[in-house]
């Protein structure tokens, strides 16, 4: 578990099993990270929501549990602003395709509001395709850092 | 701590008393698990007492819906008791506020049932 650390600089990386536990795992040190930058207990609190869903949606639909793959989890933080990287070995998905879980017809969906939520609480939400699997990259700022 | 989840009857309604995390896993199959067996049972009037609830993602909200849809099809009511701040929030920003009816006085939810 390397945790490479600087001044105004500190990196945490994780291999996770895909387990729905490692949402747990990734939901707090995310949480930790940014309570470290000084993000107010709101905003920790959707922090660890949009890690949470990102890991939940590796493990579920990029990995599909399959114990032979892994979910690579980053935390950086660097000058007020907390990114969240969560990478998987799955499929990919084409974010574009994804139907709008506000739309009248969809609310009543069970699923497909986990990369809303993402979008919603987080100042960035990318999404880059791997040689194996999909990264999601999701970063959030102090305000006045932003 | 994932849900735990205590049943109460009052008049013909079903009050469930909802506490802790609902997520995907062990919360969300609870919540689910016990609106199918109300349903089983013939108890249609649903009020789901979410003021102890700490922590919904959108799994949670995912199981919310479907039991909101799963008692509606079948003729009944599913309403939802003292949101927290949170959860309250949550509902707004994916518009579902106006989907569930919402109460804060359990005594005007279990009236409200016909």
């Amino acid at each position: 578990m390397p945790e490479n650390t600087s001044s105004d600089h500190k990196i945490i990386e994780r291999t996770l099993d895909s387990v729905l536990e490692s949402a747990d795992e990734a939901e707090q040190l995310a949480v930790e990270a940014a309570g470290r930058i000084g993000f107010p207990e709101e905003e920790l609190h959707k922090i660890g929501m949009a890690v949470r869903e990102s890991v939940v949606n590796a493990v579920v639909h990029g990995n599909r549990y399959n114990a032979r793959k892994k979910v690579q989890l980053s935390v950086c933080e660097s000058e007020g602003c907390l990114t969240v990287t969560v990478s998987d070995e799955g499929e990919g998905f084409d974010v574009g395709s994804l139907p709008d879980p506000l739309a009248e017809h969809n609310l009543l969906q069970q699923s497909g509001r986990g990369i809303f939520l993402m979008r919603t609480f987080m100042d960035k939400f990318e999404v880059r395709r791997l040689a194996r699997g999909t990264e999601v990259k999701l970063i959030k700022c102090l305000e006045g850092k932003r | 701590m994932s849900a735990k989840i205590t049943l109460r009857q009052v008049g013909d309604v079903t009050v469930l008393d909802v506490a802790g995390r609902i997520t995907l896993g062990e919360g969300s199959s609870h919540l689910r698990e016990s609106i199918r067996e109300l349903l089983g049972n013939g108890k249609k009037k649903i009020l789901l007492n979410l003021s102890e609830v700490s922590y919904i993602d959108s799994s949670g909200i995912g199981e919310l819906v479907s039991g909101f849809t799963s008692v509606t099809n079948q003729g009944g009511q599913l309403k939802l008791l003292n949101l927290t701040k949170r959860v309250r929030d949550l509902l707004q920003i994916t518009k579902l506020y106006t989907v569930f009816e919402v109460f804060d006085d359990e005594a005007a939810a279990v009236r409200s049932f016909s």
